[in-house]
């Protein structure tokens, strides 16, 4: 049996589960309900993430949590019986996760 | 229990029990027993009923009836128990559904295949590998109480199998490690005498190791020793993890 | 030790595996809806990913694109459905973690819930923190 390679995936899995956990539901609740509520205006949202810090802030929230939300469908999947499919599986969804990392990093730099 | 037929009991209780007898059957069935319904039995006077008074070809598994010798695991109304801890009491007055651990093949009735699980115990080398060798006449290996209590939680397992029958990962996969062998390799790697961690490792660490496990945690819920070997799988993956790292940035350093 | 010829090797008779194993307990129903969290989580990241991009356009034309998607009607929902999901992640990460990190004091281990309400209390001070700031920040800027 080969020395696995899961620790990458595995900690990269845990951060996202801490940053999604300590980040997402306020993000939820001041975007998603204060713009329509009136709380936040659309313009400043805008302003907000041109901001570096809130740059920095939805580079963490895109990132990891992409990471975390790839292994852990991918293991959901091989648990519901998709196993055959397992190497396919890991290429999409990590690989998807690793692109969506670098358009993040290449949209949040140019904006 | 030496008592008679039905001395004492307070009416019957239904028994639905997995049989399979082969070579004369292909396929199993299901048969049901009636056994006196007494406020202390547990599931095993039950069995040991119909087997001394009813049906003596019933085959069973069990030794200590007291819940430290891990022989009497099987699926009570689907749960995997032992059969010497399910008290008749809490099922009462409905049927009791008694079949073999899931996860196992079957040799006959309610006894299991169990080789699969002996074959891991030895490849994730479950005993003491010690980190200084010394002959007797040196003496005893010390160790602090502090020390024994950094691994002692994980000691308690009785190898009853109870955790593989719960696990759907090893349900499904057949090849994973599996719960118990894991909390007993990391009750070896926890243990300050001991210095086989390396060599667990490439067992442990496998992609068949801790890192099939999604931490569904039912062998720990299911574990009559409160073992936790979900724990201890946890445990194993972040100890792996930072050895992985490490051995990435210090290459040539750090070695435990 | 080869595990390739595990079917082979261990005789017995085999029940069948069923792939419906998730609906037969409710702690396995359970376990998969705490894993489907992650499929929200995702679809959040990716939301975000959106945003950002449509960020690199003008103000007004964010104002159309964003500001109105979000006080739409599905929008709300969408992020209601979001949010429920995204704190039973939170709540069942929270309690899974002293299971990872055992840490001790002595001869003792920690009690799991002093790492479950420090997290709680980290939490805490997280979101007051964040939305404390984007409030000052927004409505000043």
């Amino acid at each position: 049996m080969a020395k696995s390679n899961e620790p990458v995936w595995w900690s990269l899995f845990g951060a996202g589960g801490v940053i999604s956990a300590f980040l997402m539901p306020a993000t939820i609740i001041a975007v998603g309900f204060g713009v329509p509520l009136g709380w936040v205006s659309p313009a400043e949202l805008y302003n907000g993430v041109h901001h570096p810090l809130g740059r920095l802030y939805l580079f963490l929230m895109i990132v990891f949590p992409l990471f975390h939300a790839a292994h852990r469908t991918l293991f959901t999947l091989v648990d519901l019986g998709l196993k055959p499919a397992r190497q396919l599986l890991s290429v999409l969804f990590y690989g998807g996760a690793i692109v969506g990392s670098i358009l993040a990093a290449v949209f949040l730099i140019r904006l | 229990m030496a008592a008679p037929a039905d001395g004492g009991a307070r009416g019957t209780i239904s028994l639905e029990v997995f049989r399979y007898r082969p070579p004369e059957e292909q396929h199993p069935t299901f048969q049901t027993y009636e056994v006196p319904y007494r406020e202390d039995w547990v599931v095993l006077d039950a069995l040991n009923h119909i087997k001394d008074y009813i049906d003596g070809t019933l085959t069973y598994r069990w030794s200590c009836r007291m819940g430290v010798c891990g022989s009497c695991g099987m699926m009570v109304n689907g749960e995997p128990k032992l059969t010497c801890s399910a008290f008749l009491r809490n099922y009462y007055p409905r049927k009791i559904r008694v079949e073999p651990l899931v996860n196992f093949p079957v040799l006959r009735d309610l006894v299991i295949n169990m080789d699969d699980f002996m074959d891991k115990l030895r490849e994730v080398k479950a005993w003491l590998i010690p980190k200084d060798e010394k002959p007797i006449s040196e003496g005893e290996y010390l160790q602090t109480p502090g020390q024994l209590a950094q691994y002692k939680q994980f000691s308690m397992c009785i190898n009853c199998m109870l955790c593989y029958a719960a696990c759907p990962v090893y349900g499904m996969e057949p090849r994973f490690v599996g719960p118990a062998a894991i909390a007993l390799a990391q009750r070896y790697n926890l243990d300050s005498r001991d210095g086989g961690r390396d060599e667990r490792a490439e067992v442990i660490s496998s992609s068949e190791g801790v890192w099939e496990c999604t931490f569904v945690g039912e062998c720990s819920v299911v574990c009559p020793k409160h073992v936790d070997p979900a724990g201890a799988i946890q445990q194993a993956k972040l100890a792996n993890t930072l050895d992985w790292y490490q051995s990435l940035l210090l290459p040539r350093g750090g070695k435990r | 030790m080869s595990h390739g010829d595990y079917p082979a090797k261990y005789e017995g008779y085999r029940r069948p595996r069923r792939s419906s194993w998730w609906m037969e307990k409710k702690s396995y129903t359970l376990f998969l809806l705490r894993e489907l969290t992650a499929v929200f989580v995702g679809l959040y990241a990716i939301f975000w990913l959106i945003v950002i991009y449509l960020a690199m356009g003008d103000q007004t034309s964010f104002a159309i694109s964003v500001g109105s998607f979000l006080s739409s009607p599905v929008s709300i929902i969408l992020h209601l459905v979001i949010l429920v999901a995204v704190l039973y992640h939170t709540i069942t990460w929270f309690s899974l973690l002293p299971k990872v990190m055992v840490i001790w004091r002595g001869e003792e281990k920690l009690h799991p819930a002093m790492l479950v309400g420090a997290n709680w209390v980290g939490w805490v001070v997280v979101t007051g923190a964040v939305t404390l700031l984007a409030a000052m920040y927004l409505r000043g800027g």
